[in-house]
């Protein structure tokens, strides 16, 4: 039925003629002259990092880019090395990336799927990128992913929390660090079922979005399977600025738990509004009513100021960890900046390092090499424990941290503190677990 | 029946925000024409009045606490802000209130920004096409919210309530209903008496001063009012000053509700220009009662019973009922006719 | 037939789209996302022209047709073939259909009912597609492509990888790369489809700038009352008028999926349609070529400012002694990267505080001063009337 697939190749060389039009010297053509896209021609090797820079994550963005910056200077031996001193492997030693020293450009994603895109595409079109990393959201994370699929690059993604982003949109190119919605709920259950008792009502509202849905299916298969009956979810537009509407309904509904589906805006939005409806201070079934925001990030705490204090939710890490790695890397971060780093700018630098391990062992840029390097990799002294990328869907395994809001916090990053590291037995799942089914990775795309 | 009437308090607290923006921005429609995509910039940057109005008040003395240590083993950081140093209590008392404070702030800070736009930019657009308008103020309204980031940054920045008035009172129990079924913040009742009172102030002093009887006059007919040697122009600077002091100050008393944002004023733009189309152009009356109106239809709209119903209603129901209203009454619900037609 | 005038500003415009790899090179826009934006943003700019261009008609809804545009696109990629021919074809009929629904409803106001009517439609589509409709545009990720999909008319793939979109075998993002006085040129399928159609689109809105049909659409621009009072019924031109800038826009959207498999909600957000009538006012309402300039403006503020970090301004101001150069990098810092947005805010006002009429007058303006004793004519041939 190949209606529309005539000789392609023939097609293909007339239409240079026509297509370039100016008869220029034609040096190459695409496919023709490296083993894959943008392989590095001189002495550096450029790497792109795709961040939020307007739009409601700029500050989110603007931190990860501090944390880019820092690697880059680490990988091309500058500072005091940070993370790659403590890094179990030791195939990096501070003169670039298999000699390559390590420039990189920069671009807005805007949290927008399109604009990600475009300034990705430009990195790769232009600037010869050899791999792209960054975002602050699932949905970019997801559409990043796909276009370095396409094109032949390697995709380290930044923070990205949905299920979907290593399961039904999991892609051989693209490599989460960053932990997702299934996982902060493993974690979070057991604390809650401790803290709470295991006879609650839990409601929930959630953004009305592909994210949303997968953090609220994950937390209640978990709390349910603690006990807890869920009352009711709510889903809640994306827009939504007063979210009073939604909370007021909570006060009579029967339920003693709130459970906050929301991330950045959204969340501190809410957020403020349940405990300004009094709902912290209610009895409800003669249990004191409480509120769970699965994912935290310390710029949301900073957002929703007071409101924070004692709710409980999980994240990817944090910087008050006291394992050398943790250590090593806040000591440099906040020596350069004067501040210490959120999660966000962690698990980016995480992942910079560890592109450049895999290509430093790989002995080469090509994705498949790279892939192959990551697949499967055990590695350590990043600041997590002991961590797994797995082959099956280049997503890392690893402890998960539950934190509460802190009571009494003494500057403006002391937000959170860590209740439990939850070890990394206790977050694993199968990779053809239900939740993340629908999807295959494909096979690696070098480009060219 | 409980879960019902929290939604009309809901709903009137909206709409009280909806209408307060939307009076400004339709002064300046019905008073001068123009087509003002800054004005929910107007509204973000009363807002951060009230951040800044914080920040001055808590500029801190720096001292070191030699016993604990910050996250690089350094000496800790204790900040007294110089207000609680040179004044003790007062200053305490004045951090609390710090968001009424901030409107004695807000108010000449606004007019005068208002009077500033005009002259210095509007003026020179009353007779250019909307579509100018629209560039030009759309412009400033992204200059204005980029300034505000590059000092404050995007993340939202927390503004408390004074403690007497946080928290949330049992406001059912004075209405008949049982005890604890109807909660409500007491900051959000405030709110809307706020807006009550600055609505009935604005709509006062139109109707019993002789400046605003002017403006009304002018408004209706601006040619013929400047040929009964009137200087009508000034008398439309100061209208837009007070249109940008009375957005500012719903910005400034709306901060302990959500905290504020550099983008909090285009989110509430579009919503806005609808409120105000659909109460019609030109008309204050009309404007109130679609900011309530919209404010109430949105938040009966996301009870679970309704989206029960009508899965995703909450996502389009202003519009949608923006979409009935303009098509049953072609001018919106007060509307005169041919303004803003053409 | 074209007048003369119009043959020329033709030629020339073809000229200069078809020459865009080189021509934009030493701006650093010579690639090939970045050259396909401006041609596609182009076509419906020059779309949006005819509706708001000749009758004035202010609509905040047309991100919601390039949205639709996307969509049907994508779909036809995913159930027939990557050949892009089916999807711009549904493209445009979907996005025709849905303009024209969406206008005979709206058209019944004018002014600014008109446009809040019309954003009311926009905004609602891009809820419903962010949330309720999921399942037809893959909500918050976006409509993607699929190793999956059915694609009952290409051969089986067994690559295991996602086959390109292409035209009759021609793959859109097979690129030519030469260099040319040390500057990188790349000549990439996809621009010279998308830089066809925009000259065809182009010559069809010269068309109907100078048909009887825009006589009458520009009639309405300037008194729809005294048309209607000597018996003319405006409503099927303006309503023609909606329709026919709708399809520009689906089109568009077409060509957007057709260069990056994917259709994403926020296409249809109102901050798009938004964008769109800023590239026309910015490039020049009403005039034929303004469109093209303010599309091609604002794309490049967003592809390019938005780059621009420390690191390259250190690198530009090189040359200067260390604390001059710091000071430099001070001083622009702000404006750029992360401040992008802010100096194209800045450019907004300035230019229609100075130009009132847009970019375009202000070529106008070059012209009367340099160009009047060489050739009198090319006033009119870059910016007719209006």
């Amino acid at each position: 039925m190949s209606v529309f697939t005539p000789n392609r190749r023939g097609l293909i060389k007339s239409g240079a003629l026509l297509g370039t039009g100016l008869a220029m010297p034609t040096i190459f053509t695409a496919g023709s002259a490296a083993a894959y896209t943008n392989a590095p021609t001189g002495s550096g090797v450029t790497l792109g990092f795709n961040v939020p820079q307007s739009g409601p994550y700029a500050d989110e963005g603007a931190d990860e880019l501090r944390a880019y910056e820092l690697a880059v200077e680490h990988l091309n031996g500058g500072g005091d090395g940070g993370m790659m001193n403590t890094f179990s492997s030791k195939a990096l030693s501070g003169n670039g990336i298999l000699g390559n020293k390590v420039n990189y450009v920069t671009g807005d994603t805007q949290t927008k799927s399109d604009a990600a895109r475009a300034s990705a595409k430009s990195m790769i079109e232009k600037d010869g990128a050899v791999m792209i990393t960054g975002g602050s959201s699932s949905g970019v994370a997801i559409a990043v992913q796909g276009l370095c699929q396409e094109a032949g690059v390697i995709f380290m993604a930044g923070l990205t929390h949905s299920n979907d982003t290593t399961g039904k949109d999991k892609k051989a190119n693209g490599f989460r660090h960053f932990f997702n919605g299934y996982m902060s709920a493993a974690a979070l259950a057991p604390v809650l079922e401790e803290m709470y008792g295991p006879d609650r009502n839990a409601y929930h509202l959630t953004a009305d979005y592909t994210w949303g849905w997968t953090q609220q299916e994950s937390i209640q298969a978990a709390t349910e399977a603690k006990g807890w009956e869920t009352v009711n979810n709510v889903l809640t537009p994306l827009a939504t600025q007063d979210f009073s509407s939604y909370v007021a309904p909570v006060l009579n509904s029967g339920a003693d738990i709130l459970v906050l589906n929301h991330y950045g805006g959204n969340m501190i939005n809410s957020l403020t509004s349940a405990v300004q409806f009094g709902l912290r201070d209610k009895q409800v079934n003669g249990k004191n009513f409480e509120i769970v925001v699965p994912l935290y990030s310390r710029l949301m705490a900073k957002g929703a100021g007071e409101n924070v204090k004692g709710i409980f939710g999980s994240t990817n890490w944090h910087w008050s960890l006291t394992d050398a790695g943790s250590q090593a890397f806040v000591k440099s971060f906040g020596e350069k900046y004067g501040f210490p780093p959120s999660q966000a700018a962690h698990t980016v630098y995480c992942q910079t390092m560890l592109y450049a391990d895999a290509a430093e062992r790989a002995g080469t840029f090509n994705p498949c090499g790279i892939a192959e390097a990551l697949e499967g990799f055990d590695f350590d002294g990043l600041g997590n424990g002991p961590t797994h990328y797995r082959a099956d869907d280049h997503q890392c395994f690893k402890d998960v941290l539950v934190v509460k809001g802190k009571d009494n916090p003494t500057s403006d990053f002391d937000l959170l503190e860590v209740v439990q590291v939850t070890p990394r037995a206790q977050v694993e799942y199968a990779p053809d677990h239900p939740m993340f089914a629908g999807g295959a990775l494909g096979k690696c795309n070098p480009g060219a | 029946m409980d879960a019902i009437f929290l939604q009309v308090l809901n709903g009137l607290d909206k709409g009280s925000a909806y209408a307060l923006i939307a009076l400004g921005l339709t002064l300046i429609f019905g008073t001068l024409g123009v087509v003002n995509f800054a004005h929910g910039a107007l509204f973000m940057l009363g807002a951060f009045c009230a951040v800044i109005m914080r920040k001055i008040l808590t500029l801190s003395h720096v001292s070191l606490d030699p016993e604990k240590t910050n996250f690089l083993g350094k000496p800790l950081e204790i900040r007294t802000p110089y207000v609680e140093l040179w004044w003790g209590d007062v200053g305490t008392w004045m951090i609390d209130y710090s968001v009424l404070i901030a409107i004695l702030f807000a108010i000449p800070v606004m007019g005068v920004m208002g009077i500033v736009m005009e002259r210095g930019l509007i003026k020179h657009f009353y007779h250019r096409p909307h579509a100018d308008q629209i560039l030009m103020t759309f412009g400033l309204a992204i200059v204005l919210q980029e300034i505000i980031k590059a000092f404050f940054g995007a993340n939202p920045i927390p503004q408390s309530a004074p403690d007497s008035m946080s928290g949330a009172m049992d406001i059912g129990v004075l209405f008949g209903f049982a005890e604890y079924a109807v909660i409500y913040p007491y900051w959000r009742l405030v709110y809307f008496v706020f807006a009550a009172v600055v609505i009935g102030g604005v709509f006062a002093f139109l109707r019993f001063t002789t400046f605003g009887m002017i403006v009304r006059a002018g408004m209706a007919d601006r040619e013929t009012v400047g040929l009964l040697g009137i200087d009508i122009d000034r008398r439309f600077t100061i209208m837009f000053g007070l249109a940008a002091a009375v957005t500012g100050v719903a910005g400034v008393m709306y901060t302990p509700i959500l905290p504020p944002n550099y983008h909090m004023g285009m989110d509430f733009l579009v919503l806005c220009f609808v409120v105000v189309v659909v109460g019609g152009m030109g008309s204050l009356p009309g404007a109130i009662l679609a900011g309530f109106m919209l404010g109430m239809l949105e938040s009966f709209s996301s009870m679970n019973e309704v989206k029960a119903i009508i899965p995703g209603i909450d996502q389009i129901i202003i519009y949608l009922v923006a979409m009935i209203v303009l098509l049953v009454r072609p001018r919106g619900l007060m509307g005169k006719a041919g303004m803003m037609e053409d | 037939m074209l007048k003369y005038n119009d043959k020329v500003l033709m030629i020339v415009f073809a000229i200069l789209v078809l020459t865009g790899p080189v021509i934009l090179a030493p701006f650093g826009a010579g690639y090939p996302d970045l050259l396909q934006r401006f041609a596609i943003f182009g076509i419906l700019a020059v779309g949006y022209n005819i509706l708001f261009g000749l009758t004035g008609y202010l609509s905040f809804g047309h991100a919601a047709f390039l949205g639709v545009g996307s969509y049907s696109t994508v779909w036809m990629f995913k159930l027939l073939t990557m050949n892009i021919i089916p999807g711009m074809i549904l493209a445009i009929i979907m996005s025709g259909l849905f303009a024209l629904l969406i206008g005979f409803i709206t058209l019944r106001r004018s002014g600014i009912y008109f446009s809040i009517l019309t954003l009311a439609f926009a905004q609602m589509s891009y809820s419903l597609a962010y949330s309720v409709l999921t399942p037809i545009t893959n909500g918050e990720t976006g409509l993607q492509i699929r190793l999956a999909d059915a694609r009952i008319l290409d051969p089986k793939n067994e690559s295991g990888s996602l086959p390109s979109t292409n035209l009759f075998g021609f793959e859109m993002n097979d690129t030519w790369r030469t260099t040319f006085m040390g500057m990188d040129l790349q000549f990439n399928v996809g621009f010279y489809v998308c830089a066809v159609i925009l000259i065809a689109a182009f010559y069809v809105s010269i068309r109907i700038f100078r048909s009887p049909f825009g006589l009458m659409l520009r009639a309405v621009k300037t008194n729809q009352n005294r048309l209607m009072y000597t018996g003319i019924n405006t409503k099927p031109y303006t309503l023609a008028a909606f329709v026919i800038s709708g399809m520009y826009a689906g089109l568009a959207g077409a060509l957007l999926a057709s260069m990056d498999p994917l259709a994403g909600a926020e296409r249809m957000q109102w901050t798009e349609s938004g964008s769109i009538v800023l590239m026309v006012i910015l490039g020049g309402a009403g005039t034929l070529l303004g469109p093209v300039l303010g599309a091609g403006v604002i794309k490049y503020f967003e592809a390019i400012f938005s780059r621009i970090n420390d690191n390259v301004l250190h690198g530009w101001f090189d040359f200067l002694p260390g604390f001059l150069e710091t000071f430099m990098v001070w001083i622009i810092h702000p404006f750029v990267g992360k401040g992008w947005s802010l100096t194209l805010g800045a450019v907004f006002m300035i230019i229609v505080i100075f130009l009132p009429g847009g970019l375009m007058e202000g070529a106008n303006r070059i012209n009367k001063r340099f160009g009047k004793q060489k050739r009198g004519s090319a006033d009119n041939a870059k910016a007719p009337a209006e």
